[in-house]
């Protein structure tokens, strides 16, 4: 009898039968993840860009490459998790503008077109000198790069400058519209008590900006160490700032959340406990125990005052754990909401695929597609603001822009 | 007696030999639904699986090319609806099987378009135990997912008050469903029931997740969404959905409100009916009589 049931979700108490096998996977966990490391990898690039925070200009244009490799991958869990991909784009063609879904592929698709105008815009006079000093195919490549634009006076790349500017604006609030989006796309659905909530995007857009400055940390001291360049003292602390604030309001506005569902004690409030401390026991603990030491971390290195390597090490450790933790905490909000049944009389315990379509093991391949991606484009329009040429070329495109 | 009352008896008496003849022919149907029934499902266990059910892709892809035609149906002038009274509800599930049946419904415990819930208060409680056929103990106890039994689990025990509660989608007035799809692939026709169209649905399932009665399932075989349609390919042609076709007890009560003698406009004119879930806000079209607070 066990074999029938294999590929079923055990369950306990009542479920409504149609129910036994959840409709949204582990996909969908990392699709609102991954779309959130764009959105906080964006703002931290736009603090440099738009509000001229000199500190953060180190790693602003590092962020903004971070921003489009990472929205590359945005759609593609998506794409793995429909029944029929092929038919993807029918959504796009003819939006049913009632659903929050209908409005996904544009709201992407701008985002998409607006990192790459502005990655254009901040690296074309990088890519011009380039192509002036590279031989062969790559010479080629960014011959094509620079769209036929090799204007590097003082007046093209002022206009640059600006343009660059505007659309990081413009980009604020289209990554926050695109994150607090995603969260919509959960907190509309009424059937669902676990994510029917006012405060869902909120929740999803400032875990979004955490987990997003939690990557750049993580990113740039790997990078760094690799390149064994310097951490500006100035820029770690300007990231310390924003984890800090980040992980603050997180922190407050999950903990109401879960303050208002039981403090409504609404009808099947018992199993939304039951769900807690049963299903995702160890994703609530995971994403709590996270942000709890993300908390104490920046809390104790701001109130010490801490500079240097040992802020770099203690802020490499707080990134990573908002990043796990954001991730807990996207699995618990995904995987559980649907662990909780409709019925608010009974619960699922979902157990993941290893292989196939929508398996780990496929989230594992688009996890890295975005880093293997941005490792590659860093090689191509390298973001830092050192000498990108080899030593006995002589040349600082710097210095010629 | 009046030349009137004359004519009246004799209408009645037509009306009653009509009545008589209908229930013959409607139990003869049953009857041969269920031999029909159990002889498919024995040739599907024996064929394989428990997707036998499924119909086969040149089925599939004929039905899509070439849609009944329903000729003299005009939508405009029916507005279908359905009614459940529990408390002629056996638990029988023939309503299941035959609902399976006529619509291909895979055949396992997880994809229903109609089901049957068991509410049962045992002595001294205050709230119900609730179970369907796709619990593990049902099927356990008759060792197939495609044999629809409940099982005897209550036979020992002293039970204050038990019923059966059959669901199926609601068609309902505001449908979540409709609402959420974003291609526009399912939709609510101008006469009552929410039809998806399989051959334009993306498969993204954020319908079964907005449905608030899980009426909707996903079809991993043809990667779209399914859910009960009242028989639609039936109910234009003047026929009555399956479930209602086969229920020996009258639970399932369908019928057009445009008509006030129809069988449904009669049962809501004449009883005290409810919606599930009405906070919901969806305007459910299936109407249910002797419901109970537990019923979810």
């Amino acid at each position: 009898m066990e074999s029938l049931f294999h590929h079923v979700t055990p369950h306990v108490g009542f479920i409504y039968p149609n129910e036994s096998e959840l409709p949204w996977t582990q996909l969908i966990v990392i699709y609102p993840y991954i779309t959130g490391l764009v959105a906080g990898a964006f703002v931290v690039s736009s603090l440099h860009h738009v509000f001229n925070i000199k500190s953060f200009a180190p790693i602003s244009r590092f962020a903004l490459l971070t921003a489009l490799c990472f929205m590359f991958f945005a759609p593609s869990p998506l794409l793995f998790h429909l029944g029929q991909p092929t038919r993807a784009f029918n959504a796009v063609i003819t939006p049913h503008w009632t659903s929050a879904m209908a409005a996904f592929g544009y709201v992407a698709g701008f985002y998409v077109c607006l990192l790459l105008l502005e990655t254009w815009f901040a690296f074309r006079a990088d890519i011009v000198a380039m192509s002036k000093v590279r031989a062969g195919i790559m010479g080629k490549v960014y011959g094509w790069l620079t769209l036929g634009s090799d204007d590097v006076s003082q007046r093209a790349l002022a206009i640059d400058h600006k343009i660059a500017r505007i659309l990081a604006m413009i980009g604020i609030p289209a990554a926050c519209g695109l994150h607090g989006y995603v969260g919509f796309v959960f907190g509309s659905l009424k059937t669902r008590e676990w994510w029917s909530s006012d405060l869902m995007p909120v929740i999803f857009l400032l875990s979004a900006v955490g987990s997003g400055v939690g990557l750049l940390i993580v990113l740039y001291v790997i990078v760094s160490k690799f390149r064994k360049t310097p951490m500006p003292n100035d820029t770690m602390r300007g990231l310390l700032y924003v984890l800090f604030t980040a992980i603050t309001v997180v922190m407050v506005i999950e903990g109401l959340e879960l303050l208002e569902i039981f403090y409504k004690g609404r009808e099947g409030v018992e199993t939304v406990r039951a769900l807690i401390v049963g299903p995702i026991w160890a994703g609530m603990t995971i994403q709590w125990a996270m942000s709890l030491f993300v908390l104490a971390v920046t809390s104790a290195l701001l109130f010490y005052n801490v500079h240097g390597e040992r802020l770099v090490n203690w802020l490499f450790m707080a990134g990573l754990a908002m990043m796990i933790g954001v991730l807990a905490m996207r699995w618990n909000v995904v995987i559980g909401g649907q662990e909780l049944s409709k019925t608010m009389k009974g619960l699922l315990t979902y157990y993941p695929e290893m292989f196939g379509r929508e398996s780990l093991f496929t989230v594992l391949i688009i996890s890295i597609c975005p880093y293997v991606t941005l490792w590659l484009v860093a090689k191509l329009l390298p973001p830092w603001e050192e000498k990108i040429e080899p030593e006995n070329r002589v040349f600082d495109v710097h210095k010629l822009a | 007696m009046t030349t009137q009352d004359r004519k009246f008896d004799q209408q009645a008496v037509a009306l009653s030999r009509r009545r008589f003849l209908g229930l013959l022919g409607k139990g003869m149907v049953c009857a041969g639904t269920l031999v029909s029934a159990n002889s498919a499902i024995g040739s599907a266990e024996v064929r394989g699986g428990k997707r036998a059910y499924q119909q086969n892709d040149a089925q599939y892809t004929e039905s899509l090319n070439n849609p009944p035609e329903i000729p003299d149906y005009n939508w405009n002038d029916h507005q279908w609806a359905m009614g459940v009274d529990t408390d002629r509800c056996i638990g029988c599930l023939r309503c299941m099987e035959a609902c399976k049946m006529e619509n291909s419904v895979q055949m396992d415990a997880f994809h229903h378009r109609t089901w049957v819930e068991r509410y049962v208060y045992l002595e001294g409680s205050n709230t119900a135990i609730v179970d369907s056929q796709a619990d593990p103990k049902n099927i356990e106890n008759t060792g197939s997912e495609t044999k629809f039994r409940f099982d005897n689990r209550y036979r020992n025990v002293k039970v204050d008050k038990a019923f059966f509660v059959p669901k199926l989608c609601n068609q309902c007035e505001h449908p979540s469903c409709v609402q959420v799809c974003p291609t526009g692939a399912t939709f609510k026709v101008k006469d009552g029931p929410v039809l998806i169209d399989t051959t334009y649905c993306i498969g993204c399932q954020y319908c079964v997740q907005a449905c608030p009665y899980g009426a909707r399932s996903f079809n991993e075989v043809r990667g779209v969404a399914e859910k009960c349609n009242w028989c639609y390919h039936r109910i234009t042609k003047g026929l009555n959905p399956a479930c209602v076709e086969v229920c020996p007890t009258g639970t399932r009560i369908f019928g057009d409100r445009n008509d006030p003698e129809s069988p449904i406009s009669l049962f809501i004119k004449n009883n005290h009916v409810q919606v599930l879930k009405p906070e919901m806000g969806n305007a459910p079209n299936v109407f249910y009589k002797g419901t109970d607070k537990e019923v979810v």
